[in-house]
Protein backbone atom coordinates (compact mmCIF):
# COMPACT_ATOMS: atom_id res chain seq x y z
CA UNK A 1 0.00 0.00 0.00
CA UNK A 2 1.43 3.39 -0.98
CA UNK A 3 1.50 6.42 1.31
CA UNK A 4 -1.18 8.02 -0.85
CA UNK A 5 -3.44 4.97 -0.47
CA UNK A 6 -2.89 4.87 3.29
CA UNK A 7 -3.69 8.57 3.57
CA UNK A 8 -6.81 8.05 1.47
CA UNK A 9 -8.10 5.25 3.72
CA UNK A 10 -7.30 7.37 6.78
CA UNK A 11 -9.35 10.27 5.43
CA UNK A 12 -12.24 7.99 4.45
CA UNK A 13 -12.15 6.47 7.94
CA UNK A 14 -12.18 9.90 9.55
CA UNK A 15 -15.08 11.05 7.37
CA UNK A 16 -17.01 7.86 8.19
CA UNK A 17 -16.35 8.30 11.89
CA UNK A 18 -17.59 11.89 11.74
CA UNK A 19 -20.70 10.94 9.75
CA UNK A 20 -21.55 7.88 11.83
CA UNK A 21 -20.68 9.16 15.32
CA UNK A 22 -20.45 12.95 15.49
CA UNK A 23 -23.44 13.82 13.27
CA UNK A 24 -25.98 11.49 14.95
CA UNK A 25 -24.83 12.71 18.40
CA UNK A 26 -25.40 16.40 17.87
CA UNK A 27 -27.30 16.65 14.60
CA UNK A 28 -30.84 17.82 13.99
CA UNK A 29 -33.50 15.64 12.42
CA UNK A 30 -33.43 17.69 9.19
CA UNK A 31 -29.68 17.15 8.95
CA UNK A 32 -30.18 13.38 9.32
CA UNK A 33 -32.90 13.23 6.67
CA UNK A 34 -30.83 15.33 4.28
CA UNK A 35 -27.82 13.18 5.13
CA UNK A 36 -29.77 10.02 4.23
CA UNK A 37 -30.78 11.53 0.89
CA UNK A 38 -27.23 12.68 0.14
CA UNK A 39 -25.81 9.28 1.08
CA UNK A 40 -28.26 7.41 -1.15
CA UNK A 41 -27.48 9.76 -4.04
CA UNK A 42 -23.76 9.35 -3.29
CA UNK A 43 -24.17 5.59 -3.68
CA UNK A 44 -25.72 6.26 -7.08
CA UNK A 45 -22.71 8.46 -7.93
CA UNK A 46 -20.40 5.69 -6.75
CA UNK A 47 -22.07 3.22 -9.11
CA UNK A 48 -21.42 5.53 -12.06
CA UNK A 49 -17.87 6.20 -10.85
CA UNK A 50 -17.31 2.45 -10.97
CA UNK A 51 -18.61 1.74 -14.45
CA UNK A 52 -17.62 5.02 -16.11
CA UNK A 53 -14.44 5.96 -14.27
CA UNK A 54 -12.94 2.48 -14.10
CA UNK A 55 -14.55 0.53 -16.93
CA UNK A 56 -15.08 3.38 -19.39
CA UNK A 57 -18.80 2.61 -19.77
CA UNK A 58 -20.73 5.88 -19.84
CA UNK A 59 -24.22 5.05 -18.67
CA UNK A 60 -26.27 8.19 -19.11
CA UNK A 61 -29.24 6.39 -17.56
CA UNK A 62 -27.77 5.05 -14.33
CA UNK A 63 -30.83 6.38 -12.50
CA UNK A 64 -32.87 3.63 -14.20
CA UNK A 65 -31.43 1.08 -11.75
CA UNK A 66 -31.76 3.54 -8.87
CA UNK A 67 -35.43 4.15 -9.59
CA UNK A 68 -36.24 0.56 -10.46
CA UNK A 69 -34.84 -0.68 -7.15
CA UNK A 70 -36.81 2.02 -5.31
CA UNK A 71 -40.08 1.00 -6.95
CA UNK A 72 -39.45 -2.74 -6.56
CA UNK A 73 -38.66 -2.16 -2.89
CA UNK A 74 -41.85 -0.14 -2.37
CA UNK A 75 -44.06 -2.67 -4.17
CA UNK A 76 -42.43 -5.70 -2.52
CA UNK A 77 -42.43 -3.98 0.88
CA UNK A 78 -46.15 -3.22 0.67
CA UNK A 79 -46.92 -6.79 -0.34
CA UNK A 80 -44.54 -8.76 1.85
CA UNK A 81 -44.23 -8.97 5.60
CA UNK A 82 -40.51 -8.35 5.54
CA UNK A 83 -38.96 -5.07 4.36
CA UNK A 84 -35.38 -6.46 4.52
CA UNK A 85 -36.49 -9.17 2.09
CA UNK A 86 -38.03 -6.47 -0.10
CA UNK A 87 -34.70 -4.61 -0.07
CA UNK A 88 -32.83 -7.73 -1.16
CA UNK A 89 -35.37 -8.36 -3.94
CA UNK A 90 -35.04 -4.73 -5.07
CA UNK A 91 -31.24 -4.81 -5.30
CA UNK A 92 -31.41 -8.17 -7.10
CA UNK A 93 -33.97 -6.70 -9.54
CA UNK A 94 -31.70 -3.73 -10.31
CA UNK A 95 -28.72 -6.05 -10.82
CA UNK A 96 -30.79 -8.42 -12.97
CA UNK A 97 -32.11 -5.58 -15.10
CA UNK A 98 -28.56 -4.24 -15.55
CA UNK A 99 -27.38 -7.73 -16.54
CA UNK A 100 -30.18 -8.09 -19.08
CA UNK A 101 -29.64 -4.64 -20.58
CA UNK A 102 -25.87 -5.11 -20.52
CA UNK A 103 -26.14 -8.46 -22.26
CA UNK A 104 -27.94 -6.94 -25.24
CA UNK A 105 -25.58 -3.93 -25.35
CA UNK A 106 -22.26 -5.72 -24.97
CA UNK A 107 -23.10 -8.78 -27.04
CA UNK A 108 -24.54 -6.43 -29.63
CA UNK A 109 -21.16 -4.64 -29.63
CA UNK A 110 -22.78 -1.31 -28.79
CA UNK A 111 -20.27 1.09 -27.37
CA UNK A 112 -19.39 4.69 -26.62
CA UNK A 113 -22.05 7.27 -27.29
CA UNK A 114 -24.68 4.75 -28.41
CA UNK A 115 -24.49 3.04 -25.03
CA UNK A 116 -25.10 6.37 -23.33
CA UNK A 117 -28.10 7.03 -25.55
CA UNK A 118 -29.60 3.58 -24.96
CA UNK A 119 -29.26 3.73 -21.18
CA UNK A 120 -30.75 7.23 -21.09
CA UNK A 121 -33.61 6.12 -23.31
CA UNK A 122 -34.36 3.16 -21.05
CA UNK A 123 -34.42 5.45 -18.02
CA UNK A 124 -36.74 7.92 -19.75
CA UNK A 125 -39.04 5.12 -20.91
CA UNK A 126 -39.36 4.00 -17.29
CA UNK A 127 -39.98 7.63 -16.30
CA UNK A 128 -42.78 8.00 -18.86
CA UNK A 129 -44.24 4.64 -17.98
CA UNK A 130 -44.36 5.26 -14.24
CA UNK A 131 -45.77 8.74 -14.82
CA UNK A 132 -48.90 7.32 -16.44
CA UNK A 133 -49.69 4.76 -13.73
CA UNK A 134 -52.07 7.00 -11.78
CA UNK A 135 -55.23 4.91 -12.16
CA UNK A 136 -56.44 2.17 -9.82
CA UNK A 137 -55.74 -0.39 -12.50
CA UNK A 138 -52.04 0.25 -11.86
CA UNK A 139 -52.01 -1.47 -8.51
CA UNK A 140 -49.77 -4.42 -7.77
CA UNK A 141 -51.27 -6.33 -4.85
CA UNK A 142 -51.46 -3.76 -2.06
CA UNK A 143 -49.20 -1.24 -3.86
CA UNK A 144 -50.70 1.48 -6.05
CA UNK A 145 -47.98 2.80 -8.39
CA UNK A 146 -49.43 6.27 -8.06
CA UNK A 147 -48.35 7.81 -11.36
CA UNK A 148 -46.81 11.26 -11.06
CA UNK A 149 -47.27 11.25 -7.28
CA UNK A 150 -45.27 8.10 -6.73
CA UNK A 151 -45.88 5.88 -3.70
CA UNK A 152 -46.03 8.11 -0.60
CA UNK A 153 -46.80 5.05 1.51
CA UNK A 154 -43.40 3.51 0.75
CA UNK A 155 -42.70 1.28 3.76
CA UNK A 156 -39.74 2.06 5.97
CA UNK A 157 -37.20 -0.66 6.63
CA UNK A 158 -37.72 -2.55 9.87
CA UNK A 159 -35.46 -5.02 11.68
CA UNK A 160 -36.02 -8.64 10.58
CA UNK A 161 -38.86 -10.17 12.64
CA UNK A 162 -40.15 -6.78 13.80
CA UNK A 163 -42.19 -5.41 10.89
CA UNK A 164 -44.15 -3.07 13.17
CA UNK A 165 -41.06 -1.28 14.47
CA UNK A 166 -39.68 0.58 11.46
CA UNK A 167 -36.35 2.35 11.76
CA UNK A 168 -36.39 5.99 12.85
CA UNK A 169 -34.95 8.65 10.48
CA UNK A 170 -31.80 8.75 12.62
CA UNK A 171 -31.36 5.01 12.18
CA UNK A 172 -32.02 5.23 8.44
CA UNK A 173 -29.31 7.89 8.30
CA UNK A 174 -26.79 5.59 10.00
CA UNK A 175 -27.87 2.76 7.68
CA UNK A 176 -27.45 4.95 4.59
CA UNK A 177 -24.01 6.23 5.58
CA UNK A 178 -22.95 2.71 6.56
CA UNK A 179 -24.16 1.40 3.20
CA UNK A 180 -22.24 4.16 1.42
CA UNK A 181 -19.08 3.15 3.25
CA UNK A 182 -19.72 -0.54 2.49
CA UNK A 183 -20.30 0.21 -1.21
CA UNK A 184 -17.10 2.29 -1.31
CA UNK A 185 -15.10 -0.58 0.20
CA UNK A 186 -16.72 -3.07 -2.21
CA UNK A 187 -15.77 -0.87 -5.18
CA UNK A 188 -12.18 -0.49 -3.96
CA UNK A 189 -11.83 -4.21 -3.31
CA UNK A 190 -13.41 -5.10 -6.66
CA UNK A 191 -10.89 -2.97 -8.50
CA UNK A 192 -8.00 -4.50 -6.58
CA UNK A 193 -8.90 -8.01 -7.80
CA UNK A 194 -7.75 -9.62 -11.05
CA UNK A 195 -11.22 -8.93 -12.39
CA UNK A 196 -10.87 -5.23 -11.57
CA UNK A 197 -7.45 -4.95 -13.16
CA UNK A 198 -8.73 -6.68 -16.26
CA UNK A 199 -11.62 -4.20 -16.41
CA UNK A 200 -9.21 -1.25 -16.23
CA UNK A 201 -7.05 -2.73 -18.98
CA UNK A 202 -10.13 -3.22 -21.13
CA UNK A 203 -10.95 0.45 -20.62
CA UNK A 204 -7.40 1.34 -21.70
CA UNK A 205 -7.49 -0.73 -24.86
CA UNK A 206 -10.40 -3.07 -25.43
CA UNK A 207 -9.19 -4.38 -28.78
CA UNK A 208 -5.80 -5.31 -27.37
CA UNK A 209 -7.35 -7.04 -24.36
CA UNK A 210 -9.50 -9.13 -26.68
CA UNK A 211 -6.53 -10.03 -28.86
CA UNK A 212 -4.72 -11.25 -25.75
CA UNK A 213 -7.58 -13.65 -25.06
CA UNK A 214 -10.05 -11.78 -22.86
CA UNK A 215 -13.75 -12.05 -23.62
CA UNK A 216 -14.25 -8.36 -22.91
CA UNK A 217 -18.03 -8.64 -23.11
CA UNK A 218 -18.14 -10.78 -19.96
CA UNK A 219 -15.97 -8.37 -18.00
CA UNK A 220 -18.02 -5.37 -19.09
CA UNK A 221 -21.23 -7.20 -18.25
CA UNK A 222 -19.86 -8.12 -14.82
CA UNK A 223 -18.90 -4.57 -13.90
CA UNK A 224 -22.11 -3.12 -15.38
CA UNK A 225 -24.17 -5.55 -13.29
CA UNK A 226 -22.22 -4.64 -10.15
CA UNK A 227 -22.83 -0.97 -10.97
CA UNK A 228 -26.56 -1.70 -11.34
CA UNK A 229 -26.65 -3.47 -7.97
CA UNK A 230 -24.89 -0.57 -6.22
CA UNK A 231 -27.26 1.94 -7.82
CA UNK A 232 -30.06 -0.33 -6.56
CA UNK A 233 -28.77 -0.06 -2.99
CA UNK A 234 -28.91 3.71 -3.38
CA UNK A 235 -32.48 3.47 -4.71
CA UNK A 236 -33.67 1.40 -1.74
CA UNK A 237 -32.13 3.86 0.71
CA UNK A 238 -33.59 6.83 -1.14
CA UNK A 239 -37.01 5.16 -0.94
CA UNK A 240 -36.52 4.93 2.83
CA UNK A 241 -35.32 8.52 3.12
CA UNK A 242 -38.14 10.12 1.14
CA UNK A 243 -40.51 7.96 -0.92
CA UNK A 244 -40.45 6.64 -4.46
CA UNK A 245 -41.59 8.84 -7.34
CA UNK A 246 -40.99 8.99 -11.11
CA UNK A 247 -38.34 11.68 -10.52
CA UNK A 248 -35.97 8.89 -9.55
CA UNK A 249 -35.78 8.04 -13.28
CA UNK A 250 -35.85 11.60 -14.59
CA UNK A 251 -33.44 13.33 -16.95
CA UNK A 252 -32.52 15.67 -14.11
CA UNK A 253 -31.45 12.81 -11.84
CA UNK A 254 -29.46 11.22 -14.67
CA UNK A 255 -27.80 14.54 -15.48
CA UNK A 256 -27.04 15.32 -11.84
CA UNK A 257 -25.18 12.09 -11.23
CA UNK A 258 -22.95 12.76 -14.24
CA UNK A 259 -22.23 16.26 -12.90
CA UNK A 260 -21.28 14.84 -9.48
CA UNK A 261 -18.86 12.38 -11.06
CA UNK A 262 -17.25 14.96 -13.35
CA UNK A 263 -16.99 17.64 -10.66
CA UNK A 264 -15.71 15.20 -8.01
CA UNK A 265 -13.23 13.53 -10.32
CA UNK A 266 -13.70 10.78 -12.89
CA UNK A 267 -11.46 7.81 -12.19
CA UNK A 268 -11.77 8.04 -8.42
CA UNK A 269 -14.35 6.70 -5.96
CA UNK A 270 -14.12 9.31 -3.23
CA UNK A 271 -14.29 12.21 -5.73
CA UNK A 272 -17.85 11.57 -6.98
CA UNK A 273 -19.04 11.03 -3.40
CA UNK A 274 -17.50 14.37 -2.38
CA UNK A 275 -18.94 15.99 -5.52
CA UNK A 276 -22.39 14.66 -4.68
CA UNK A 277 -22.32 15.85 -1.06
CA UNK A 278 -20.95 19.29 -1.95
CA UNK A 279 -23.34 19.96 -4.81
CA UNK A 280 -26.36 18.56 -2.99
CA UNK A 281 -25.54 20.74 0.03
CA UNK A 282 -25.11 23.74 -2.25
CA UNK A 283 -28.38 22.97 -3.99
CA UNK A 284 -30.21 22.60 -0.66
CA UNK A 285 -28.74 25.85 0.63
CA UNK A 286 -29.68 27.76 -2.53
CA UNK A 287 -33.19 26.34 -2.32
CA UNK A 288 -33.49 27.54 1.28
CA UNK A 289 -32.70 31.18 0.44
CA UNK A 290 -36.05 32.89 0.65
CA UNK A 291 -36.79 35.64 -1.84
CA UNK A 292 -40.50 35.80 -1.31
CA UNK A 293 -43.29 33.35 -2.17
CA UNK A 294 -42.62 31.48 -5.42
CA UNK A 295 -39.24 33.07 -5.94
CA UNK A 296 -35.73 31.72 -5.48
CA UNK A 297 -32.65 33.88 -5.10
CA UNK A 298 -30.81 31.62 -7.52
CA UNK A 299 -32.13 28.62 -9.42
CA UNK A 300 -30.11 25.62 -8.09
CA UNK A 301 -30.20 23.97 -11.54
CA UNK A 302 -28.69 27.08 -13.09
CA UNK A 303 -25.93 27.07 -10.49
CA UNK A 304 -25.27 23.36 -11.16
CA UNK A 305 -24.89 24.17 -14.85
CA UNK A 306 -22.42 26.96 -14.10
CA UNK A 307 -20.43 24.73 -11.69
CA UNK A 308 -20.21 21.99 -14.33
CA UNK A 309 -19.12 24.42 -17.03
CA UNK A 310 -16.47 25.97 -14.79
CA UNK A 311 -15.25 22.55 -13.74
CA UNK A 312 -14.99 21.26 -17.31
CA UNK A 313 -13.16 24.42 -18.37
CA UNK A 314 -10.94 24.96 -15.33
CA UNK A 315 -10.66 21.68 -13.40
CA UNK A 316 -10.78 19.06 -16.08
CA UNK A 317 -9.71 16.27 -13.74
CA UNK A 318 -12.26 17.22 -11.10
CA UNK A 319 -11.94 18.41 -7.52
CA UNK A 320 -10.27 15.43 -5.85
CA UNK A 321 -7.57 14.66 -8.45
CA UNK A 322 -6.77 18.39 -8.72
CA UNK A 323 -6.50 18.71 -4.92
CA UNK A 324 -4.29 15.60 -4.73
CA UNK A 325 -2.03 16.86 -7.53
CA UNK A 326 -1.77 20.24 -5.83
CA UNK A 327 -0.95 18.60 -2.49
CA UNK A 328 1.74 16.44 -4.06
CA UNK A 329 3.25 19.45 -5.81
CA UNK A 330 3.37 21.41 -2.55
CA UNK A 331 4.88 18.42 -0.77
CA UNK A 332 7.53 18.02 -3.46
CA UNK A 333 8.28 21.73 -3.28
CA UNK A 334 8.57 21.60 0.52
CA UNK A 335 10.89 18.58 0.28
CA UNK A 336 12.99 20.41 -2.29
CA UNK A 337 13.26 23.51 -0.10
CA UNK A 338 14.15 21.40 2.95
CA UNK A 339 16.74 19.52 0.92
CA UNK A 340 18.31 22.74 -0.32
CA UNK A 341 18.28 24.24 3.18
CA UNK A 342 20.00 21.18 4.59
CA UNK A 343 22.58 21.22 1.84
CA UNK A 344 23.33 24.85 2.60
CA UNK A 345 23.97 23.94 6.23
CA UNK A 346 26.25 21.15 5.14
CA UNK A 347 24.23 18.27 6.56
CA UNK A 348 21.90 15.68 4.99
CA UNK A 349 18.18 16.50 4.99
CA UNK A 350 17.37 13.30 6.92
CA UNK A 351 19.43 14.47 9.90
CA UNK A 352 17.60 17.72 10.30
CA UNK A 353 14.82 17.82 12.91
CA UNK B 1 0.09 -30.88 -41.71
CA UNK B 2 0.75 -27.12 -41.57
CA UNK B 3 0.15 -25.20 -38.36
CA UNK B 4 -1.68 -22.48 -40.28
CA UNK B 5 -3.33 -22.79 -43.70
CA UNK B 6 -4.98 -19.72 -45.18
CA UNK B 7 -6.93 -20.11 -48.40
CA UNK B 8 -8.95 -17.76 -50.60
CA UNK B 9 -8.91 -15.08 -47.90
CA UNK B 10 -10.59 -11.73 -48.47
CA UNK B 11 -10.85 -8.98 -45.85
CA UNK B 12 -10.97 -5.21 -45.55
CA UNK B 13 -12.43 -2.27 -43.70
CA UNK B 14 -16.19 -1.95 -44.09
CA UNK B 15 -17.01 -1.82 -47.79
CA UNK B 16 -13.38 -1.36 -48.80
CA UNK B 17 -11.78 -4.67 -49.71
CA UNK B 18 -8.02 -4.86 -49.07
CA UNK B 19 -7.01 -8.53 -49.18
CA UNK B 20 -7.94 -10.72 -52.13
CA UNK B 21 -7.37 -14.42 -52.78
CA UNK B 22 -4.73 -14.66 -50.09
CA UNK B 23 -3.33 -18.14 -49.55
CA UNK B 24 -0.36 -19.17 -47.38
CA UNK B 25 0.84 -21.86 -45.03
CA UNK B 26 3.04 -21.74 -41.95
CA UNK B 27 4.61 -24.96 -40.67
CA UNK B 28 5.48 -25.71 -37.07
CA UNK B 29 8.74 -24.02 -36.14
CA UNK B 30 8.81 -22.03 -39.37
CA UNK B 31 9.36 -18.28 -39.68
CA UNK B 32 7.47 -16.98 -42.68
CA UNK B 33 8.08 -13.42 -43.80
CA UNK B 34 5.81 -11.13 -45.77
CA UNK B 35 7.52 -8.21 -47.45
CA UNK B 36 5.83 -5.30 -49.11
CA UNK B 37 5.63 -1.55 -49.34
CA UNK B 38 3.37 0.65 -47.22
CA UNK B 39 -0.34 0.30 -47.85
CA UNK B 40 -0.13 -3.07 -49.60
CA UNK B 41 -2.16 -4.90 -46.96
CA UNK B 42 0.52 -6.55 -44.81
CA UNK B 43 -0.86 -5.33 -41.48
CA UNK B 44 -4.41 -5.98 -42.68
CA UNK B 45 -3.41 -9.60 -43.26
CA UNK B 46 -2.30 -9.97 -39.63
CA UNK B 47 -5.40 -8.17 -38.38
CA UNK B 48 -7.60 -10.56 -40.36
CA UNK B 49 -5.72 -13.59 -39.08
CA UNK B 50 -5.93 -12.41 -35.46
CA UNK B 51 -9.60 -11.47 -35.73
CA UNK B 52 -9.10 -7.74 -35.22
CA UNK B 53 -11.06 -7.23 -38.46
CA UNK B 54 -13.62 -9.64 -39.91
CA UNK B 55 -12.90 -11.72 -42.99
CA UNK B 56 -15.39 -11.56 -45.86
CA UNK B 57 -14.36 -14.81 -47.55
CA UNK B 58 -12.00 -17.71 -47.16
CA UNK B 59 -10.67 -20.03 -44.49
CA UNK B 60 -8.08 -19.67 -41.72
CA UNK B 61 -7.29 -23.20 -40.59
CA UNK B 62 -5.22 -23.10 -37.41
CA UNK B 63 -4.15 -26.40 -35.90
CA UNK B 64 -6.73 -28.21 -38.03
CA UNK B 65 -9.67 -25.94 -37.17
CA UNK B 66 -11.18 -23.14 -39.26
CA UNK B 67 -11.09 -20.08 -36.97
CA UNK B 68 -12.07 -17.51 -39.62
CA UNK B 69 -15.41 -16.76 -37.94
CA UNK B 70 -14.22 -16.97 -34.34
CA UNK B 71 -13.89 -13.84 -32.18
CA UNK B 72 -10.35 -12.60 -31.47
CA UNK B 73 -10.24 -13.77 -27.85
CA UNK B 74 -10.99 -17.36 -28.85
CA UNK B 75 -8.27 -17.36 -31.50
CA UNK B 76 -5.83 -16.00 -28.93
CA UNK B 77 -6.79 -18.75 -26.50
CA UNK B 78 -6.14 -21.34 -29.22
CA UNK B 79 -2.55 -20.11 -29.43
CA UNK B 80 -2.62 -17.43 -32.10
CA UNK B 81 -0.53 -14.61 -30.63
CA UNK B 82 -0.42 -11.14 -32.15
CA UNK B 83 2.08 -8.34 -31.63
CA UNK B 84 0.57 -5.35 -33.42
CA UNK B 85 2.26 -2.43 -35.08
CA UNK B 86 2.66 0.35 -32.52
CA UNK B 87 2.92 -2.26 -29.71
CA UNK B 88 -0.26 -1.17 -27.90
CA UNK B 89 1.14 -1.55 -24.42
CA UNK B 90 -1.27 -0.81 -21.58
CA UNK B 91 0.25 2.52 -20.54
CA UNK B 92 -1.10 2.60 -16.97
CA UNK B 93 0.02 -0.94 -16.12
CA UNK B 94 3.58 -1.73 -15.14
CA UNK B 95 5.80 -3.97 -17.25
CA UNK B 96 5.14 -6.93 -14.96
CA UNK B 97 1.38 -6.23 -14.86
CA UNK B 98 1.27 -6.07 -18.66
CA UNK B 99 2.81 -9.54 -18.79
CA UNK B 100 0.70 -11.00 -15.98
CA UNK B 101 -2.39 -9.68 -17.70
CA UNK B 102 -1.55 -11.69 -20.82
CA UNK B 103 -0.67 -14.81 -18.84
CA UNK B 104 -4.00 -14.72 -17.02
CA UNK B 105 -5.93 -14.29 -20.27
CA UNK B 106 -4.42 -17.52 -21.52
CA UNK B 107 -4.86 -19.26 -18.14
CA UNK B 108 -1.09 -19.69 -17.85
CA UNK B 109 0.64 -19.96 -14.46
CA UNK B 110 2.32 -16.71 -13.46
CA UNK B 111 5.71 -18.47 -13.44
CA UNK B 112 5.69 -17.92 -17.19
CA UNK B 113 6.19 -14.20 -16.53
CA UNK B 114 9.47 -14.87 -14.72
CA UNK B 115 10.45 -17.25 -17.51
CA UNK B 116 9.91 -14.53 -20.09
CA UNK B 117 11.75 -11.96 -17.98
CA UNK B 118 14.71 -14.35 -17.95
CA UNK B 119 14.50 -14.62 -21.74
CA UNK B 120 14.28 -10.83 -22.16
CA UNK B 121 16.82 -9.53 -19.60
CA UNK B 122 16.34 -5.96 -20.81
CA UNK B 123 13.00 -6.01 -18.96
CA UNK B 124 14.49 -6.85 -15.54
CA UNK B 125 15.40 -3.31 -14.42
CA UNK B 126 12.11 -1.81 -15.64
CA UNK B 127 9.59 -4.30 -14.26
CA UNK B 128 7.87 -1.76 -12.02
CA UNK B 129 7.85 1.02 -14.58
CA UNK B 130 4.57 1.98 -16.27
CA UNK B 131 4.29 0.75 -19.85
CA UNK B 132 3.51 4.24 -21.09
CA UNK B 133 6.89 5.71 -20.11
CA UNK B 134 9.08 3.10 -21.83
CA UNK B 135 11.15 3.81 -24.92
CA UNK B 136 9.98 2.44 -28.28
CA UNK B 137 12.49 -0.41 -28.13
CA UNK B 138 11.55 -1.36 -24.58
CA UNK B 139 7.87 -1.29 -25.53
CA UNK B 140 8.57 -3.55 -28.48
CA UNK B 141 10.36 -6.09 -26.31
CA UNK B 142 7.57 -5.89 -23.75
CA UNK B 143 4.93 -6.39 -26.46
CA UNK B 144 6.74 -9.49 -27.63
CA UNK B 145 7.29 -10.84 -24.12
CA UNK B 146 3.67 -10.11 -23.22
CA UNK B 147 2.46 -12.01 -26.26
CA UNK B 148 4.69 -14.98 -25.38
CA UNK B 149 3.25 -15.05 -21.84
CA UNK B 150 0.12 -16.48 -23.46
CA UNK B 151 2.21 -19.44 -24.74
CA UNK B 152 1.17 -19.04 -28.39
CA UNK B 153 2.19 -21.64 -30.95
CA UNK B 154 2.15 -19.03 -33.72
CA UNK B 155 3.10 -15.36 -33.31
CA UNK B 156 1.86 -12.78 -35.79
CA UNK B 157 4.53 -10.08 -35.68
CA UNK B 158 3.79 -6.73 -37.29
CA UNK B 159 6.81 -4.56 -38.19
CA UNK B 160 8.78 -5.11 -34.97
CA UNK B 161 11.72 -2.97 -36.13
CA UNK B 162 9.65 0.14 -36.69
CA UNK B 163 11.28 3.06 -34.86
CA UNK B 164 13.75 1.08 -32.77
CA UNK B 165 17.53 1.24 -32.56
CA UNK B 166 19.72 -1.38 -34.36
CA UNK B 167 21.04 -2.93 -31.12
CA UNK B 168 17.51 -3.77 -29.96
CA UNK B 169 16.67 -5.05 -33.44
CA UNK B 170 19.59 -7.49 -33.23
CA UNK B 171 18.52 -8.50 -29.73
CA UNK B 172 15.02 -9.26 -31.02
CA UNK B 173 16.42 -11.39 -33.86
CA UNK B 174 18.60 -13.41 -31.47
CA UNK B 175 15.79 -13.90 -28.97
CA UNK B 176 13.28 -14.99 -31.60
CA UNK B 177 15.69 -17.51 -33.08
CA UNK B 178 16.41 -18.82 -29.59
CA UNK B 179 12.69 -19.09 -28.83
CA UNK B 180 12.12 -21.00 -32.03
CA UNK B 181 14.81 -23.48 -31.06
CA UNK B 182 13.66 -23.92 -27.46
CA UNK B 183 9.87 -23.65 -27.81
CA UNK B 184 9.32 -24.67 -31.43
CA UNK B 185 7.68 -21.29 -31.98
CA UNK B 186 6.28 -20.43 -35.41
CA UNK B 187 6.22 -16.82 -36.60
CA UNK B 188 4.44 -14.98 -39.36
CA UNK B 189 6.43 -11.81 -39.74
CA UNK B 190 5.43 -8.69 -41.63
CA UNK B 191 8.27 -6.25 -42.29
CA UNK B 192 9.66 -3.60 -44.57
CA UNK B 193 13.19 -4.04 -43.23
CA UNK B 194 14.82 -6.46 -45.71
CA UNK B 195 17.89 -7.04 -43.52
CA UNK B 196 15.77 -8.02 -40.51
CA UNK B 197 13.67 -10.29 -42.71
CA UNK B 198 16.77 -11.90 -44.18
CA UNK B 199 18.17 -12.59 -40.70
CA UNK B 200 14.99 -14.29 -39.50
CA UNK B 201 12.75 -15.73 -42.19
CA UNK B 202 12.94 -19.22 -43.70
CA UNK B 203 10.66 -18.21 -46.54
CA UNK B 204 9.52 -14.83 -47.77
CA UNK B 205 6.34 -13.93 -49.62
CA UNK B 206 5.75 -10.65 -51.35
CA UNK B 207 2.54 -8.70 -50.91
CA UNK B 208 1.31 -6.21 -53.44
CA UNK B 209 -2.11 -4.59 -53.60
CA UNK B 210 -3.63 -7.13 -51.23
CA UNK B 211 -2.32 -10.23 -53.02
CA UNK B 212 0.55 -12.50 -52.10
CA UNK B 213 3.01 -13.50 -54.77
CA UNK B 214 5.04 -16.70 -54.98
CA UNK B 215 7.62 -17.56 -52.34
CA UNK B 216 11.21 -16.43 -52.52
CA UNK B 217 14.23 -17.25 -50.37
CA UNK B 218 15.40 -14.48 -47.98
CA UNK B 219 18.44 -14.00 -50.16
CA UNK B 220 16.28 -13.38 -53.22
CA UNK B 221 14.05 -11.10 -51.23
CA UNK B 222 17.07 -9.20 -50.00
CA UNK B 223 18.21 -8.64 -53.54
CA UNK B 224 14.81 -7.46 -54.67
Amino acid sequence: MTLRDALGWLLVGAAALYALVAVPTGGELTTMINGSIYASYAILALSLALIWGYAGILSFGQAAFFGLAGYVYAVAGLNLESTPLAAVIAVAAAAGFAALLGYFMFWGRISDVYLGVITLTVSLILYRFINQTAGEEWTIGAAPLGGFNGIPSTPILAPPGHPDEPFLPEQIYVLAVGALLACYVICKLAMATRFGRAVVAIRENEGRAELLGYDTRRYKLGIFTLGGAIAGVGGVLFANSVFVSPNMFSLQTNGQVIIWVIVGGLGTFAGPVIGCFLLMALSTWLGSLDAGPGFAVLDPNLVMGVVLTLCVLGLRQGLLPTALALGERLLAKARGTRGRGAAELGQPAEERP
Amino acid sequence: MSLLTVSDLAAGYGQIGILRDVALTVDKGEILGVLGHNGMGKSTLLKALSGAIPVTRGAIVFEGLDVAREPPFRRARRGLGYVPQGRQIFPALTVRENMEYAARAAAQPLEIVDDMIARFPRLTPILDRAGGVLSGGEQQILALARCLCGRPSLVLLDEPTEGIQPSIRDEIVETLLRLRRSLGLSILLVEQNVKFMGDLADRVLHMEKGRLSAAATPEIAAMA
